[in-house]
């Protein structure tokens, strides 16, 4: 099982990175919306209530960190799902590996896109703001809850995959990745939302784990943030994961 | 009369899917709305600092950036679609026929124009729903025209990066043009409270000045001042990308 869920993790990798056009999106999107942002709002952080940071762009950085690992996710379900409509998907399943390790190939693959996806947006941090606050300590832990949180949103694409079967469902998804995002504090502080952004923000698991991969960021919010995120991340990552293997044994019993 | 019929016809047949496939309009609606929506819930408060005086509304001053965003994606589709005809052999078929390659342009680019009407309609009334006071019969004229000579713009586009590249896979290069021709703007907060790299790149990119004549009437009154500058850049910009579009598609079959 781990055997056959590492070999299929390594060639949706070697796939993702024979496509470029796929895994370029991830980064050139959030990146533009972090530049515009942070070049268009960086006096929001005078705003009474707003956290103390040393720039706009230090805050924004988990925003985009988000919306490039939810982006990944629409990347992986549209991966699965065109490999379903091109049948190579027919022809995993009538290979003698363990069912499970379909899924789990593609979480683990997606947990490493996001380290790189990650890794990005800290080289950006370095280069055009102030790094990562707490050092090292802080890197560990923005690697540790985005690349948990990535598991859990590959997870939602690849449930949309199984279930719908093509591509073009997945891709639909696309205008809810905003939707998500601008419903949590991911680009601005819950406290100073606009109703009903601020409600819906407190029951957002996405607030929580871009407010965990923040604190370290910015060196504000502390162990309960990290932990709420750890927490949102690895909610997300169980359920969907769970959901995903539910989706798989499904599109089994139907085909 | 015969060019006019090509025309005619080639605006009919884009409008057509519309009435077809009216799923295929959707993205083009619900994507700028949703970023509208969703830029006023998060960022509302700014209109609280020194540099938006007399701007109590974020999002009547987000929802022109909307409407330049819905044009884009319309102009992208166009170009999509015409990736499309090409990959399924209709475009080489099109090329036979007795007319001019920029009639063949205009026809297509004239659908964009047409077709960016309906995301402009569905925001504005969204934007009143949500409060943006109504900005007159002129401002919206205004609006509605330069609205139409961006989705040319961004059709143009299109139509370039589709004849070079000769496959829908193109299509996220189709709509980065217009997402950071959109963006680079005074999009977020007025010019003077952008950083200074973000101003320079503003002052310099020809879609802000349409910004500016599309904003005029929703954030305060319509200006001859913020109006003729909008116009000069607006088509500016269409002649540029109506050349290289026009080359282009001289180029094609050769």
């Amino acid at each position: 099982m781990i055997h056959a869920s590492l070999a299929l993790a390594r060639r949706a990798l070697r796939v993702t990175a024979r496509r470029p056009q796929f895994i370029a999106p991830l980064l050139v999107f959030p990146s533009l919306l972090l530049a515009v942002n942070s070049g268009g709002l960086s006096q929001a952080r005078n705003l009474p209530g707003f956290p103390p940071v040393q720039s706009f762009f230090d805050f924004q950085l988990a925003a985009a960190m988000s919306q490039s690992l939810l982006l990944g996710g629409v990347a992986t379900g549209i991966a699965v799902a065109l490999e379903i409509e091109l049948g190579f998907f027919d022809r995993l399943v009538t290979a003698p590996i363990p069912r499970l390790s379909i899924v789990m190939g593609r979480l683990l693959a997606a947990a490493a896109i996001a380290l790189f996806q990650l890794s990005w947006f800290v080289l950006l941090g370095l280069i055009f703001g102030n790094g990562i606050s707490d050092g090292i300590p802080g890197l560990l832990i923005v690697y540790g809850i985005g690349s948990i949180a990535g598991i859990g949103f590959a997870g939602i694409g690849l449930t949309l995959a199984l279930r719908a079967g093509n591509a073009s469902s997945v891709q639909a998804i696309f205008p809810l990745v905003f939707v998500v995002l601008f419903l949590s504090s991911a680009f601005f502080p819950e406290n100073l939302l606009s109703w009903p952004a601020n409600i819906i923000a407190q029951y957002n698991p996405l607030s929580y784990i871009a407010n965990g991969m923040r604190a370290p960021i910015i060196g504000y919010g502390g162990a309960e943030a990290v932990l709420e995120g750890f927490g949102a991340a690895l909610g997300m990552a169980v359920l969907f994961a769970g959901l995903a293997t539910h989706a798989l044994h499904r599109r089994l019993r139907a085909g | 009369m015969k060019n006019r019929a090509v025309i005619r016809a080639l605006v009919r047949r884009a409008l057509n899917e519309i009435i077809r496939v009216p799923g295929a309009a959707v993205p083009g609606v619900l994507a700028p709305t949703v970023f509208m929506l969703g830029l006023t819930a998060v960022f509302g408060q700014v209109t609280s600092l020194p540099g938006f005086s007399g701007i109590d509304q974020y999002i009547a001053f987000v929802l022109p950036v909307g409407l330049l965003q819905g044009a884009g994606f319309t102009g992208a589709a166009t170009g999509v679609n015409l990736a499309r005809d090409i990959e399924q052999g209709w475009f080489d078929r099109m090329l036979l026929a007795p007319v001019s390659r920029p009639i063949l342009l205009v026809g297509i680019v004239a659908s964009a124009s047409l077709r960016a009407l309906i995301p402009t309609t569905v925001l504005v009334l969204v934007g009143l729903l949500f409060g943006v006071k109504f900005p007159g019969v002129l401002a919206l004229v205004i609006a509605a025209s330069l609205i139409m000579v961006v989705a040319a713009c961004t059709a143009c586009w299109g139509t370039i990066v589709a004849l070079k590249f000769r496959s829908q896979q193109s299509a996220p290069l189709m709509q980065i043009g217009s997402f950071v021709a959109v963006l680079f703007t005074a999009a977020y907060a007025p010019i003077g409270m952008l950083q200074p790299w973000l101003k320079t790149v503003a002052t310099l990119n020809p879609v802000n000045y349409v910004l500016t004549g599309v904003r005029q009437g929703f954030i305060g009154s319509v200006t001859w001042a913020d109006t003729w500058p909008a116009y000069l850049a607006g088509f500016g910009l269409l002649l540029v990308l109506g050349f290289f579009a026009v080359r282009g598609m001289r180029r094609t079959g050769q």
